[in-house]
């Protein structure tokens, strides 16, 4: 029988992969944007585990716009990403710092 | 014959199993290419779970909007940037202990608070949903949360058209045409109505020709 902890538990070890991915990987930004995509997959999947042992519509409602939200982010991430590899020739973000901040 | 509850867990685990692998697989491996795909196989086997919480709606949609959108676009800017890997990989091992400490802190934290509930295992019950899950979002979907429903296509087109004006750029030397030049053009400035007699004199020398 599958348990609300169940899903709880896969959500929290994706979450972890996820942080120790932006630790370890943190001079590349295209593992860094996939990372924050595996953090929101996370939430995500507690969401849909909370609705459905909830019994609430309200969860995977928000799952929708959370998707959503999603979708959009990475589209323009990439094409920042995108402007910023032509303008610099680099994804490192170790030589990204014409901000100085 | 097989307990429909056991057969249930065992596909769980089976889809974590893969689910944890591919996203251990996403965060170490060398080639961005490969990391992208391991992502699609993350996302995947996450549908396969959300099926088992009866969350079809959101499955499906799951595997079309990231595996058949976001994932392409990311593997097309992957492979469209010329990227030198072993830079970017410079840092991994030094950064490799401190990663690992605290993802293992936190999980252990997680876990912990999670295994104060266990207790009260809660088993998954009736479909709130009834027959079709589809039905069951849709109508939320359209009647309470219409306005955040709107808001979200608003924020859609916003992506749409902040991607393609950053990434947009003027080509030297690109043909093109003006559109706006070309409706607010003053017909004085392209045609010259030169006034002369219609027919010459005859016997008189050939004139010279007005250059136009």
């Amino acid at each position: 029988m599958i348990t609300l902890s169940h899903f709880i538990v896969l959500g929290a070890i994706l979450f972890c992969i996820a942080v120790a991915g932006l630790f370890i990987n943190r001079k590349n930004v295209i593992v860094l944007l996939m990372a924050i995509e595996l953090m929101l997959l996370a939430v995500n999947i507690n969401f849909v585990a909370f609705s459905r042992f909830g019994h609430d519509v309200a969860g995977q409602v928000f799952v929708f716009f959370i998707l959503t939200v999603a979708a959009a982010e990475s589209a323009i991430g990439l094409a920042i990403l995108v402007l910023l590899f032509r303008n610099r020739s680099t994804v490192n973000v170790a030589e990204i710092d014409s901000m100085k901040g | 014959m097989i307990d429909p509850n056991l057969l249930q867990l065992v596909c769980f685990y089976v889809f974590g199993a893969v689910t944890v692998a591919a996203a251990l697989a996403v965060i170490t491996l060398r080639n961005s290419v490969h990391a992208v795909l391991a992502l699609v196989l993350t996302f995947f086997s996450t549908a396969c779970i959300w099926m088992l919480a009866e969350a079809e709606f959101l499955a499906i949609a799951l595997i079309v909007v990231y595996v058949g959108a976001v994932m392409v676009l990311f593997l097309f800017v992957v492979m469209m940037l010329d990227i030198d890997q072993e830079k970017l990989r410079e840092g991994f091992v030094k950064f490799l202990p401190v990663g690992l400490v605290v993802a293992v802190v936190m999980l252990v934290e997680m876990l912990g608070l999670i295994g104060v509930r266990v207790m009260h295992a809660q088993t998954m019950g009736a479909n709130p949903a009834g027959d079709s899950n589809t039905a069951w979002l849709g109508k939320a979907l359209y009647t309470q949360y219409l306005l955040p429903f709107e808001i979200a296509a608003l924020i859609l087109t916003v992506g749409v058209i902040a991607a393609v004006a950053l990434t947009l750029r003027q080509r030297t030397g690109s043909k093109r045409q003006l559109a706006s030049e070309q409706v607010a053009v003053n017909p004085r400035d392209r045609v010259r109505v030169v006034k002369m007699a219609a027919e010459r004199p005859a016997g008189a020398a050939p004139a010279q020709e007005p250059q136009p």
